[in-house]
């Protein structure tokens, strides 16, 4: 599958009032590839991305669209579209006129943006939509708008900045579909920005986990998931047990006081390093039979799993499990080796504790702010 | 819900000032304006405004010129304004501010001072050996008159529904190719519309009923409509004619006013009057 690189970042660094937003980012982008800059609010996403729409100019480093370096093109002479956060809809102008907008500024004929917007807005399920004012519509119906408005102008390239955050968890679910087929329907390339990892993950071809202004690690969403290269992607994409460990020697691993066959391999002897468990890869069988043995503190029905907290020498590990244990129970732990991950020690190593605080009240309060979607139906 | 009558009774005073300074004197104007010398009812003040058709005219003409020329230069100056950063932006809305604070009519002596025969500017072309230039009793002093005094309500009102606007707008246009000529008429003028109609509402309302700045600047050589009612009031002591002079200006104010703000209709009543 070898494609041309449309996007190609080089050394990009930029900061603002001295405090450093990107820090010698180097991420190339391959034609009609989907990509996803995810991370937390304020790890550089929005900012490499409005460094390729030409909104940012780099402190350092090139930015290269086709192989030309267009540092210096301004974001009106640049073969990419954005659809904003926002929306940005022009209030003042129809339905029609917003999408028509671009083939207006670049003199395109009118029967052509006739027959365009009409193909455009039909794309997006907005027929008929034409002679609407924006206001009058649904915050589902503003962002097809938006997406029709930037791709009527058949960009290279669509830069999505956080385009879903606005809507409610159910239209999200049907947009995250409905761009997928977009982009496999129109074969532009999508640069996507968000810092929901679930959207991310089920949408991408490519995922770029981004953290303090730097690259954490560029993959396809089941590397990303199963080879997390850090603790922080570890912890951010999916839930996960991270745990000190030592590796012995390759494929063995010591951690949680006991040792444990393992895939990994090509690290220095007894090299300590973090050790990552998925929830839904560990078994529990019988206390008497299990590798680790441990107390059930908490147990949450989640519909298909229950949620168990199990404190094994004062670390909780979170469990998935389709078997119900009773709390307070004792119960032993099965791991097999491929569910064993091994990584290097790094920055980000003991930021992330166990699940001694979790909760799920406290994940939505630390989840970026968005605000209340406004409307709950559509059509 | 029934208003308390503390509520009530904190209207009382505007209410009592506005009918003893603007309903009141309206009423006798209407009055004034229907009726001859002795008190009775004519139309005859109303049917002789046509003598004044040429003053009618002029005064129109000198406004409209001033208020294309605020807006010429006040459009372009706001939009700069609206795009520095918070603090500069609140200097120039200072320095924009600050001539209204004082007086229009020393305002509009100062600029006499400056443009005068024997004034500051003619004594400086004087002494580098220029020919000394004549401005003042030259409609274009009127016009620049105008201009000097009423520029800062066109810029205000524009700029602040600049300053209101997401920069995102600007982007978006942006990115869809336009460039910053192409963004201003494309985006910025269309939405900033109520501003610019305030605007001009604001400089062109005063400009046609001014009659000091066409005394001073135009060394009397200019008689527009505040001068003659002025003068009908003052000198002629025929206060029927200016009454009905003012009645039918008024009208046509409010006519123009009117007409402007149904341009403006759909931009939600930001409007002035």
């Amino acid at each position: 599958m070898e494609q041309t690189k449309v996007i190609d970042l080089k050394g990009i660094s930029k900061s603002y009032n001295g405090e450093t937003v990107l820090d010698d980012i180097n991420l190339y982008i391959r034609d009609k590839e989907f990509v996803t800059l995810l991370g937390p609010s304020g790890c550089g996403k929005t900012t490499t991305l409005r460094i390729i729409g030409g909104f940012e100019t780099p402190d350092s480093g090139d930015v290269y669209f086709d192989g030309v370096r267009i540092n210096d093109v301004p974001p009106y002479r640049r073969h990419v579209n954005t659809v904003f956060q926002r929306y940005a809809l022009f209030p003042h102008l129809n339905v029609f006129e917003n999408v028509a907008f671009g083939l207006r500024v670049s003199k395109v004929k009118n029967d052509e943006i006739v027959k365009r917007v009409k193909e455009t807005l039909e794309l997006v399920n907005l027929k008929g939509f034409e002679r609407r004012s924006i206001s009058t519509l649904s915050g589902g119906q503003q962002q097809r708008v938006a997406i029709a408005r930037a791709l009527v102008n058949n960009p290279k390239v669509l830069l999505l900045d956080e385009p879903l955050a606005a809507l409610d968890l159910k239209l999200r679910k049907d947009m995250q579909n409905e761009l997928k087929a977009l982009h496999e329907r129109t074969g532009i390339t999508f640069i996507y920005v968000t810092h929901d990892q679930e959207e991310a993950l089920s949408m991408s071809d490519t995922i770029v986990v981004m953290a303090n202004g730097k690259i954490q690690q560029i993959g396809t969403p089941t590397d990303i998931y199963n080879e997390p290269k850090n603790a922080f992607v570890a912890d951010f994409i999916g839930e996960s047990n991270i745990l000190d460990g030592v590796m012995i020697k390759d494929l063995r691993a010591k951690f949680a006081g006991h040792e444990f066959d393992c895939l990994d391999g090509g690290f220095e002897p007894n090299e300590p390093v973090d050790i990552v468990v998925r929830p839904e890869d560990v078994d529990i069988v019988p206390a008497e039979k299990g590798m680790l043995k441990g107390t059930v503190t908490s147990v949450t029905f989640k519909g298909v799993h229950w949620e168990i907290i199990v404190d094994i020498q004062n670390f909780k590990w979170m469990i998935q499990t389709t078997d119900y244990c009773a709390p307070d129970s004792e119960i032993g732990l099965y791991i097999e080796p491929d569910a064993i991950h091994v990584m290097k020690k790094s920055e980000f190593s003991g930021m992330f504790g166990d699940y001694s605080s979790y909760s799920e009240e406290f994940d939505e309060l630390s989840a970026p702010e968005e605000p209340a979607p406004e409307e709950v139906s559509e059509q | 819900m029934k208003r308390s009558f503390l509520e009530k009774a904190a209207a009382v005073p505007h209410i009592v000032w506005m009918i003893m300074f603007i309903v009141a004197p309206l009423l006798f104007v209407i009055y004034f304006a229907f009726t001859d010398a002795a008190g009775k009812f004519t139309f005859s003040n109303i049917l002789n405004l046509s003598n004044y058709g040429d003053i009618f005219l002029m005064s129109v003409l000198f406004a409209f010129i001033a208020t294309v020329i605020c807006l010429l230069i006040g459009y372009p100056l706001a939009f700069f304004m609206s795009r520095l950063k918070p603090s500069t932006q609140k200097v120039f809305v200072l320095l924009l501010m600050l001539p209204m604070w004082i007086s229009l009519l020393i305002r509009t002596y100062s600029l006499l001072a400056l443009l005068d025969n024997g004034g500051l500017l003619n004594s400086l072309l004087t002494a580098l050996n220029l020919p000394a230039v004549k401005i003042v009793g030259t409609p274009g002093a009127v016009v620049l008159g105008m201009v000097y005094d009423f520029l800062p309500y066109m810029v205000l009102p524009i700029y602040t529904s600049l300053s209101k606007l997401d920069i995102k707008y600007f982007e978006a246009a942006e990115d869809l190719g336009c460039n910053g000529i192409q963004t201003l008429f494309k985006v910025a003028l269309p939405l900033s519309r109520s501003g610019v109609i305030s605007g001009i509402t604001m400089v062109f309302v005063p400009s046609i009923s001014t009659f000091y700045i066409s005394q001073k600047l135009g060394g009397g050589r200019f008689d527009l409509i505040g001068d003659t009612i002025e003068r009908q009031f003052l000198m002629n002591n025929n206060k029927n004619v200016g009454a009905a002079i003012s009645l039918v200006m008024m009208i046509l104010i409010l006519i123009s006013v009117a007409v402007m703000n149904r341009f403006g209709d759909d931009d939600g009543g930001e409007l002035i009057v």
